[in-house]
């Protein structure tokens, strides 16, 4: 288990290397003085010039890159063009919300979606079956917005339970959350409908059947944990997306996070941030993905042990 | 073989003859008819089944594939319902532990949940994929003693080592730790009978369970259930489609056929006097090994009750079609960190033979002796490490493009599974034509002439060429594989177990087709096979593999009538003998596995030359695996 540990870990060096290359390559692949870029539209002459010497855009380029790598490990990213800040001060301050947003809205979306794929391949071909693929196919078509719009207008314009937006305490993480997990509730659902269905087939599972072993049984410990597996490649996929940050939920609930920050640097031409945020969510991937590893390892002993 | 219900002898007409007639009948199955969904219709697939098991009996269910006799196991454990199939009409009478009959047509769900396991256990036909990858052995047999015996977590896995120790799986203690995938194919199917066995059933439904094992292996197994069955007392029905595992361990035999009983009784009277057609077929059907001792040259099984002539095919005056030199295929195995090759399989050491035209090379051997690699390893599928290989003398070992081409074309193979090895989006006309268009050997206008008569000549005349292949029955499509085969004019056709997966009838036609071809067109066969009934029939020589490496090579009749290595002689004493009256002659088996074929790079594999015990026959002196 520590050989494959340490294997996947090792696996995932080029990966970072590829990484750094593309975050650092991509202020030099825009058209424009790279200097100009990061010192922002507003910048005087001193000031792009301040920029390009501490940037040390004057030396050849693999110099230029082992001091950007330098300055990334050590947590240098620049200062943002529009605000004047730290960029990794920027990027903490908005990074925890759509961190805990993401969490809770895969919570919601795992119970949600595991729970009505499983009902959906127990009761295969059932009206079960039926309601909840319906469910799953509105889920993704109902546009995200809407449905936003539509909870803020219930639970807290008329019913006034919850707050409208803003990140202030538990009872605001709600209505973003849930109507950020249900698309991925929905997509969960569908998945592991068909992990479940094509798992129930499986020579096991009668072998199961065939020791007395009752229903509930099969279906958790027999079928779910098999089925499980492609369920967690999904959700890794799904965890990876979702820590970008989104954009139409934090527009829609006024949510400091992320996707409002990458927007507004867009808008902006704030390119360290920008820079910044690229090397964030490949990073981001690159950690889920060893997690979903690590889970797969724990799930099937043939991974763990081989 | 309409739907009348055949006569029920097996309660009184045999009674004379059968030891247990005298035991309560256990189980009692009549008038069972089971559907399927069908589109919109349901196809009956069962129809008006009656059969008895009694009291510590074995009641053998034999048909081909397709005669219904799983379904019926599936309808009598009830499995039937998960399975999507109905049960239409019949009763299942079942004599539960305290006397009371139960039918279990008609017994819902949990009450025969409660009953599966301590009252009617089943073992199934794979075992590589009948036990759950992901939960290790003991807690799979543990689960099924806490669920029915009500023991605790503790005493139960104690329970689980004993049942391992009970189906001779060695250093059981270490055994429960273990996963699925960590055991070999037999070891597997001990821990499903094991499992099947841990609530002490008294009825026990084996459906195929040594079809998927090696025969050495299946051997030991069938030893094993027989001797469990009369420790335990227990029933067995067994189900198969192998009239010598039949032989081996039936009382009494139900024949099937398309969902219907065809004859019933017991198993002498089945084997010696068979009232029905059918049964008369399946039994010539049915390869005996040992049926041409004494007979030099090879001989197609017999059709319609007549025993064709002997085949001389041979041209030994003109040079090899074939001459395989110290041929060497290895595989590196690596592991850990920075995967580092940790040792190697030596799937092919130093193998040596050749095939002269017009002849037949048995290559036999069990699953991972290397003799699938060989055949692979002639036309570089896989890539040979060392050693040449002679095409009509000429080294084509070297991989030129001329070469190669030449190979791709004097040699060809069919493989064994013909589902997978014909495009099911091609017609079966454009997969035959495919190597006369590779290969330039005709004009176009010429193809399709040419097509025809090459599926005429594997009897698939008219109209097969624009079929599909999902349209033809398993023995058709082996057949077009063979065409296929035959398109390009080879000189070597190496059949890879081209016939283990066919029905036995279809087998013994598929096999008369490959030797009718050879008589007209002279080609040459490399058979690899694990049937070794099957082998002797087609071979004029045969080579024995074990661990890689050719142990035993000869004459067919001197190989098989009298070999000379202790594992050819292991081999030949466990292929069951489809003949009751020749059942228990107590042979030399052991519950020994085959040693892995992966070696560390610091311990090669001893090869020497075989040393020379007859006309042509050479066997290996040195020890090899460490057994012989």
């Amino acid at each position: 288990m520590i050989a494959f540990l340490a294997r996947r870990a090792l696996g995932i060096l080029p990966v970072l290397v590829c990484v750094s290359l593309f975050s650092f390559g991509f202020v030099r692949m825009l058209p424009g003085d790279p200097a100009r870029l990061l010192a922002g539209p507003d910048a005087t002459l001193q000031e792009v010039r301040a920029v390009r010497i501490s940037l040390g855009l004057n030396k050849p380029l693999w110099r230029q890159y082992l001091t950007y790598i330098r300055q990334t490990l050590a947590g240098k990213l620049g200062t943002s063009a529009r605000t004047g800040q730290p960029v990794a001060k920027v990027i903490g301050e908005r990074f925890m919300p759509t961190f805990w947003l993401t969490v809770a809205a895969m919570a919601w979306s795992t119970v949600i979606g595991v729970a009505l794929g499983v009902l959906a391949g127990v009761r295969r071909g059932r009206w079960q079956d039926q309601t909840s693929m319906v469910l799953a196919v509105s889920g993704i078509s109902f546009p995200a917005f809407w449905l936003g719009l539509l909870l803020i207008d219930l639970f807290s314009v008329r019913l006034h339970w919850l707050p409208t937006g803003g990140e202030e305490g538990w009872r605001s993480f709600i209505l973003p959350s849930f109507t950020l997990g249900v698309a991925v509730a929905a997509v969960m659902a569908r998945f592991t409908r068909s992990a479940f269905v094509e798992v129930a087939g499986e020579d096991y599972v009668r072998t199961a059947r065939m020791k007395g072993v009752p229903e509930r049984r099969v279906i958790w410990k027999h079928t779910f944990r098999n089925a499980l597996i492609p369920v967690i490649t999904m959700a890794g996929l799904q965890f990876g997306f979702l820590l970008g940050g989104s954009i139409v939920i934090e527009t829609v609930f006024a949510w400091p996070g992320l996707g409002r920050l990458l927007v507004d640097s867009v808008n902006y031409r704030d390119y360290p941030v920008i820079q910044a945020e690229i090397l964030l969510f490949s990073l981001e991937f690159v950690l889920i993905n060893l997690l979903v590893d690590v889970l797969y390892a724990v799930v099937n002993p043939e991974i763990r042990l081989q | 073989m309409m739907s009348t219900s055949p006569p029920p002898d097996g309660s009184q007409a045999d009674g004379s003859n059968n030891g247990s007639s005298g035991a309560a009948t256990l189980l009692d199955v009549s008038g069972l008819s089971v559907s399927f969904p069908a589109g919109k219709q349901r196809t009956t697939v069962v129809r008006n089944v009656d059969l008895q098991v009694r009291q510590g009996e074995t009641l053998a269910v034999v048909g081909e594939s397709g005669s219904g006799k799983s379904v019926t196991a599936l309808a009598i454990t009830r499995l039937l319902d998960y399975a999507g199939g109905r049960l239409d009409a019949g009763m299942i009478a079942f004599r539960l532990r305290d006397g009371a009959s139960l039918d279990l047509a008609r017994a819902p769900q949990e009450r025969m949940r409660q009953l599966r396991g301590p009252e009617i256990a089943m073992v199934f036909q794979e075992p590589m994929t009948s036990l759950n990858p992901v939960l290790r052995i003991g807690d799979q047999i543990a689960e099924a003693v806490m669920l029915h015996q009500g023991l605790g977590a503790a005493a139960a896995r104690e329970e689980a080592r004993r049942m391992l120790e009970r189906v001779r799986i060695p250093d059981a203690a270490r055994q429960l730790e273990r996963y699925p995938f960590q055991l070999s194919g037999g070891m597997r199917q001990r821990v499903m009978i094991a499992m099947a066995l841990s609530c002490r059933p008294r009825l026990l439904i084996a459906d195929e369970p040594t079809t998927a094992l090696d025969v050495t292996v299946q051997a030991q197994v069938l030893r094993l259930m027989r001797a469990l069955q009369q420790e335990f007392g227990m029933s067995l029905l067994f189900i198969t489609h192998d009239m010598g595992v039949v032989a081996e361990i039936a009382d009494r035999v139900v024949v099937m056929r398309d969902g219907q009983v065809v004859e019933q009784g017991d198993v002498g009277t089945i084997f010696a006097r068979p009232q029905q057609d059918y049964t008369r077929r399946l039994l010539a059907a049915v390869p005996v090994l040992g049926s041409l001792a004494g007979e030099k040259l090879p001989r197609p099984f017999p059709e319609n009750g007549n025993e064709p002539p002997p085949q001389d095919t041979v041209d030994a005056a003109h040079k090899p079609v074939l001459e395989v030199d110290r041929l060497v295929t290895r595989f590196e195995v690596r592991r850990g960190l920075l995967g580092r090759s940790v040792g190697r399989i030596h799937a092919v050491e130093h193998v040596s033979f050749m095939v002269r035209p017009g002849e037949t090379l048995g290559l036999v051997g069990e699953s991972g002796c290397g003799k699938s690699t060989t055949g692979r390893s002639i036309i570089r599928l896989e890539q040979p490490e060392a050693g040449s290989i002679r095409l009509d003398g000429e080294d084509v070992s070297e991989l030129a493009v001329d070469s190669e081409k030449r190979l791709r074309r004097a040699v060809q193979y069919v493989f064994q599974d013909p589902f997978a090895s014909l495009d099911p989006r091609l017609t079966i006309g454009f997969s035959v034509a495919e190597p006369i268009r590779t290969h330039d050997l005709l004009p176009g206008h010429a193809v399709e002439a040419r097509v025809e008569a090459l599926l005429e000549q594997v009897g698939l005349g008219g109209g097969y060429s624009r079929r599909y292949p999902h349209e033809l029955s398993g023995g058709q499509r082996q057949r077009v594989c063979i065409a296929r085969a035959l398109a390009s004019e080879p000189r070597l056709i190496i059949a890879d177990e081209a016939v283990a997966a066919l029905d036995v009838s279809i087998r013994s036609q598929v096999v008369n087709l490959l030797m009718d071809l050879q008589r007209r067109l002279g080609v040459a066969y490399l058979f690899i096979s694990h049937d070794m009934a099957v082998v002797e029939r087609i071979a004029h020589r045969v080579a024995v593999m074990y661990l890689g490496q050719i142990v035993e090579i000869g004459p067919r009749d001197a190989v098989l009538g009298d070999p000379q290595h202790a594992y050819t002689r292991r081999l030949l004493a466990a292929v069951p003998i489809p003949d009751p009256a020749r059942r228990g002659h107590e042979r030399a088996l052991d519950d020994s596995e085959v040693p892995s074929p992966m070696r560390r790079h610091d311990d090669p594999p001893e090869v020497a030359p075989l040393v020379r015990v007859g006309p042509d026959h050479y066997v290996a002196r040195h020890r090899i695996g460490g057994l012989f």
